[in-house]
């Protein structure tokens, strides 16, 4: 939540493509270790009050990572994600598709590829998350009926608890 | 899922865009609308219907011509999922800052 980090939202309709740029105050190798580590992806990949819980992970061009989104209600939609290419601390493209319990492929929603670019500058790492949609319906899906519920009133709070949390860091972290 | 029309899609093109922003102003004879571009009167009957069965625009009757005019609410629709997803994305990577923090004072 530091205002000084750069944070930007780009949607392109037409290309049904969504670009995010994020700084992070980390150096290129900590924040690669949180995109590719499922112990550090659960922990922030879901955005509160829903958490993540991987089944498997084989980070690896043709792997794939196999991961629940688990709701507040104790609801599941499992999610694979395809490693297409790696490129050690630059680039990870993936597949992203929604899938069941056993890892199949749910085919009635396209897949979104989606490409994250790493860069380091002066201490502190840029990442570029570009995702192309099948169809931008897709969103709709993703806000409406699924991993977002109750989240608008969670959003609300983020901003309070963060504040907390950074003056309690020391007490609530727990070691890795 | 498959059958209904994406209101994303019927946005992606050019031509209906153009629609959109025509009938925001005034409600529109298929006609009146056909005037504005170069392509055919079936064209842009195809594209009307596209937006029709997106609940973009709606038809009414006047007489003995059929307007269309713009839904602004649907359209407003997909901003806000958009801005929903924004948040969400905005949400996950304040959660990785506050990782990346506790990661940085472990490794310390």
């Amino acid at each position: 939540m530091n205002p000084d980090l750069m944070f930007e939202f780009k949607v392109d309709k037409e290309n049904k493509t969504i670009t995010v740029t994020r700084e992070f105050d980390a150096d290129l190798a900590l924040v690669w270790e949180c995109w590719t580590t499922p112990e550090i992806l659960e922990q922030w990949i879901a955005p509160k009050p829903w958490r993540a819980e991987t089944k498997t992970m084989d980070f690896r061009e043709g792997g794939f990572w196999h991961y629940a989104m688990i709701g507040p209600k104790g609801e599941k939609h499992w999610s694979r994600y395809d490693y297409q290419k790696i490129e050690f601390q630059k680039n990870i493209t993936e597949l992203r598709a929604f899938s069941n319990e056993e890892g199949s492929v749910n085919p009635d929603f396209p897949r979104t590829n989606c490409s994250n670019d790493f860069k380091e500058k002066d201490g502190k790492t840029m990442v570029v998350v570009t995702a192309i949609y099948g169809n931008l319906e897709i969103l709709e899906f993703m806000v409406k009926n699924g991993f977002m519920e109750g989240l608008s009133a969670s959003l609300e709070n983020l901003d309070a608890i963060l504040k907390l949390k950074k003056g309690q860091e020391s007490i609530n972290s727990k070691p890795f | 899922m498959e059958s209904r029309r994406d209101v994303f899609q019927a946005i992606a093109d050019p031509t209906r865009r153009a629609i959109i922003a025509l009938i925001a102003l005034n409600a529109m004879t298929p006609n009146a609308i056909a005037e504005n571009f170069d392509t055919s009167r079936q064209a842009i009957s195809k594209h009307l219907r596209i937006l029709t069965e997106c609940e973009l625009v709606k038809q009414e009757q006047q007489g003995r011509e059929i307007y269309y005019s713009l839904e602004a609410d649907k359209l407003k629709e997909v901003d806000q999922w958009l801005e929903q997803y924004r948040k969400i994305w905005e949400m996950k990577f304040n959660q990785l800052d506050d990782v990346l923090s506790k990661l940085k004072k472990s490794k310390k």
